[in-house]
């Protein structure tokens, strides 16, 4: 990826890329379904078991507005700075496809929930503004299951309407991305901010689908469907940068069209061109009443919780981390609460060295979560390391030995007798590897200063790791 | 013809079952076709288990029409593409039937998805009109007004887009009320055109259509349309109009009106007026647009509704399965009527991009302006009369195949639904042999003034007590 990155580097430059995004988001943490009762937690249990006649679309069955989902789409129209429309209404789409059991979708068109707001990004050169054209909801369509694999090779495919009516909000960017990193750093913030709301769970599949809209130097668009992670929209972006430059190089035109993202081959494929889009016909849907959602925002901007962005700054200027330290601790909620535990116990730098640079890459390799290791956990260790009563190394041990096998840093120090050796004891086993090991000696005294290494590999040796590497340095050149 | 306090009296003098089975008899052998399916053993067995002292219809036979859903009884909206469809839930008006004690006797036919003005359009053949087997019961709600104005039933449900409830109440000698929109949940109807229909209660007398209504009428969360709020509308049986000033616009005796139904609704002002109401003409100039913008309205809302008649997962399944998108278009090739399929595309064509503007967003338009017709003329008045079709009941085959003519029956009964008042239809005069309907029109949510107006004419007149000869 990295490669292909800087292989890519002079195309941007040059280009002009302008990508916009469509985000639809699952508010899977409601109760229930969009428009009727049903409860979200089908994903243990099997096809069709969370319908009714509703999400079914039975004849005669109406719709009814969920109103815990239109203050969740308030609260993430205001946490993106979004001002919210005096009345909401509902629209119907029309299309056909075996997923969408009315023939039409539900979603919102002329006066959606939210409208006009932006996400900063740390962009190619420094902080952009990424403006978000509108957030609007909508219910979501059944899931297709294609017997024996993929679409093409399938004999008959399957519906499971559990999935239909969960509600969705799609956030819609305007064309301000200029690259596919960019996307990706785009994705990721929203993805924070979503969690810092706590009205999503981005860990289910399907929470978080995107569409990309991208085009070179003011040439036609294409729209990429069909992505379901942050790293995908990256990869379909640098696929679709290249197809559409080398298009443009052999004297070809780019046209609109809609493609699709086989994540799979890393490639996109067109699905349709403008001519054959459809017409959806959208046209108010009458048996849902516009809502009065002015009236609601005030309330809702009350139960706001602090933004990463705001997070960042006050950690910066609170506990005195550096910049990188406050984004990588803000950058999840569940991680900055748990630095805030931290720090309010123990000297919030060294805090915060160990969090963000040592337990999240740990619990990265791990594929953990921060729920992996206790915050008390954390304040114990940290103690010992200010103490200097364990070596940095150690430190890392005394974490690893948490994730893999349990218990507290106490119990692990002192089950690998881990706690820093005496003075007595370095300096009487720097006394006989210097004895015993006069080539060594000599080849320092002539100039060979990679010799120390070795004196101190055989002090370390022999401490058992729990001397304090630097000192060990000092004191053999001190004495040779 | 049968009422409510008839039955009543039989049920107290035998049983409900009783009562119930010759209900079922007089259905099996009927010759008008007004049933597509009868509920037989359903009837039977909710009739031994009624508590016949519980509930103000206890015991009674009704008919549903065949558009609203009845949990574990086929409901087909007199369509091929839902036959054998069977729902899993009954409508709210059904739950409320069940509650009052009613026993609900089978589905009737209906033109297919409420789309007509004959009943001549179902899939399971036409209903014929009992005072005239040559004639058309009118629709949609063909079959709910037939098989009352026959005495099969004493109360029926219709449902009313257009005037599918006041149609065929005029046209076979009964009473039906289209409620204001909002008043009686959709919940579980079958929808045509969504932002128009009501179901509505049909009966041989006023007193009985308010009984029913009474029971069906009320708030429901499950329609986010349905108003709250709950009123006994009995206490609007009142005979007394003495004070009530009546509108007479002059725009619903246009071209085309038979003579005999003009004089029929002036009489019945008359007779209004004799009894101490007055009145005055009253213009509701845009009543001509009504007709156009009504089916532009609903056919556009009917081609969003019935996008969901599929095959996939209920209703009519051909032999051979192709991919899904030759599927879906043979099934709904072969499962939907000429009347039907001509409505979905021309509400597709009025919806789609580069016409929307000249015809959808148009009616719409015409829609307030008719509203503001409404509220105009109900400001210096109490009720609004004036003949619910143009003519009595035509012939069966008269005018099915030129649709435009057929559509212009509709034109005093369409403003009525794009506004959303109430209206009710009752018998008020004959033409060789066929009932004359009046229809009487009231403010938003004023149905009680319509019911006291309708009761005071009938209790002073003696149409309702007319009924055809049953062979």
């Amino acid at each position: 990826m990295r490669e292909e990155s800087l292989k890519l580097r002079p195309y941007l430059d040059e280009v002009g890329v302008m990508i916009g995004l469509e985000i639809h988001v699952q508010l899977n943490k409601l109760n229930t379904k969009i428009f009727c009762g049903c409860p979200l937690d089908y994903h243990d249990d099997g096809p069709n078991t969370h319908t009714c006649p509703v999400c079914l679309g039975l004849p005669g069955s109406l719709p009814v507005i969920n109103r815990k989902a239109v203050e969740y789409s308030i609260k993430v129209g205001l946490a993106l700075g979004c001002s919210i429309e005096e009345h909401t209404q509902f629209y119907r789409k029309n299309y056909y496809y075996p997923d969408l059991p009315k023939g039409f979708q539900i979603t919102q068109y002329d006066y959606p929930i939210a409208s006009s707001g932006y996400i900063n990004i740390e962009g190619e050169d420094g902080e952009v503004r990424i403006r978000i054209n509108r957030a609007h909801m909508e219910e979501d369509p059944g899931r297709l299951v294609h017997e024996g694999g993929s679409i093409e090779r399938s004999k008959h495919t399957l519906i499971d309407y559990n999935r239909s009516g969960v509600a969705l909000l799609e956030i819609v960017t305007e064309p301000d991305i200029r690259s596919p990193k960019e996307a990706r750093r785009f994705l990721d913030k929203l993805r924070n901010i979503l969690g810092y709301l706590d009205v999503v769970d981005t860990t289910l599949e399907g929470s978080m689908r995107v569409d990309a809209n991208i085009s070179l130097a003011g040439g036609s668009r294409s729209e990429v469907k069909n992505i379901s992670s942050h790293k995908g929209a990256e990869r379909a972006l640098l696929f679709e940068i290249v197809r559409q430059k080398n298009l443009l190089r052999r004297g070809g035109k780019v046209v609109q069209e809609t493609r699709h993202f086989d994540e799979a081959r890393g490639v996109t494929v067109s699905l349709r061109t403008k001519e054959e889009a459809h017409d959806y016909r959208y046209f108010p849907e009458a048996d849902l009443v516009p809502l009065k959602v002015a009236d609601w925002a005030p309330g809702i901007a009350e139960t706001l919780p602090e933004l990463p962005d705001a997070r960042r700054q006050r950690f910066i200027s609170r506990y005195g981390v550096t910049d990188d330290h406050a984004k990588s601790l803000t950058s999840e909620k569940q991680v900055a609460d748990f630095y805030e535990q931290v720090a309010a116990e123990v000297d919030p730098k060294l805090a915060a060295v160990w969090i963000a640079d040592v337990l999240k890459g740990e619990l990265n390799y791990r594929s953990f979560s921060i729920d992996a290791y206790a915050s008390e956990k954390m304040v114990q260790l940290v103690k010992l390391l200010a103490g200097d009563k364990i070596t940095e190394q150690s430190g890392v041990e005394v974490i690893r030995t948490i994730l893999d096998e349990g218990g507290t840093p106490d119990e692990v120090v002192a089950a690998k007798g881990l706690l820093k050796a005496g003075d007595d004891l370095v300096t009487a086993a720097v006394e006989e590897v210097i004895s015993k090991n006069p080539g060594a000696v000599e080849d320092y005294q002539n100039g060979k200063h990679e010799a120390v290494n070795f004196l101190m590999g055989q002090v370390m040796k022999k401490t058992k790791g729990r001397a304090d590497a630097k000192e060990v340095r000092k004191m053999i050149i001190q004495r040779v | 013809m049968i009422t409510i306090s008839q039955t009543i009296k039989a049920i107290k003098n035998s049983s409900a079952e009783d009562v119930v089975k010759q209900c079922l008899e007089r259905i099996e052998g009927s010759k008008y076709n007004t049933f597509i399916t009868v509920a037989k053993k359903e009837a039977i067995e909710a009739a031994r288990n009624v508590n016949v002292h519980l509930g103000p219809l206890a015991g009674v036979p009704i008919a549903i029409k065949d558009n609203i859903s009845t949990k574990g009884i086929q409901t087909t909206c007199a369509s091929r593409i839902l036959g054998g469809y069977v729902p899993p839930y009954d409508a709210h008006v059904i739950e409320r039937l069940k509650e009052a004690g009613a026993v609900i006797v089978g589905k009737v036919n209906m033109d297919e998805f409420a789309m007509g003005t004959s009943t001549e359009t179902s899939h399971y053949g036409p209903t014929l009109n009992p005072w005239d087997t040559k004639r058309v019961p009118g629709g949609s709600s063909g079959g709910s007004a037939a098989t009352i104005a026959a005495g099969e039933v004493p109360l029926a449900l219709g449902s009313d887009t257009g005037g599918s409830v006041r149609c065929p109440a005029s046209f076979c000698g009964v009473v039906g009320l289209k409620p204001t929109y909002g008043l009686i949940s959709r919940y579980g109807l079958i929808s045509y055109a969504n932002s128009l229909e009501q179901i509505g209660p049909i009966a041989s007398n006023v007193e009985d259509m308010t009984l029913l209504f009474n029971v069906i009428a009320g708030h429901d969360p499950r329609d986010s349309t349905s108003v709250p709020g709950e009123k006994d509308y009995t206490n609007a049986l009142v005979d007394d109009v003495k004070g009530l000033t009546i509108g007479v616009p002059k725009d619903y005796f246009g071209d085309g009106i038979d003579q005999a139904v003009e004089k029929s609704v002036w009489d019945g002002v008359h007779r209004l007026e004799d009894l101490g109401a007055s009145w005055q003409e009253v213009e509701m100039p845009h009543t001509k647009y009504a007709l156009a913008a009504y089916y532009v309205i609903a056919m556009s809302e009917a081609s969003s509704n019935l996008a969901r008649f599929d095959g996939m997962r209920y209703g009519l399944r051909l032999e051979k399965d192709h991919d899904w998108h030759t599927t879906y278009s043979e099934i709904r090739a072969q499962g939907f009527g000429e009347e039907v399929k001509r409505r979905i595309l021309l509400g597709t064509y009025a919806l789609s991009a580069g016409y929307m503007d000249k015809y959808y967003l148009k009616a719409l338009k015409v829609r307030t302006l008719i509203k503001q017709d409404f509220e105009r003329a109900l400001k210096s008045t109490d009720v609004l009369i004036a003949p619910t079709m143009p003519t009595p009941a035509f012939k069966l085959g008269e005018k099915i195949s030129d649709p435009l003519t057929l559509y212009m029956a509709d034109v005093n009964t369409v403003p009525v639904n794009l506004s959303g008042v109430p209206s009710v239809s009752l018998p008020c005069g004959f033409s060789n042999g066929m009932p004359i309907g009046l229809q009487i029109m009231g403010k938003h949510f004023d149905e009680e003034t319509i019911i006291r107006t309708a009761y005071t004419f009938e209790q002073n007149t003696d149409f309702h007590t007319k009924a055809p000869e049953v062979a």
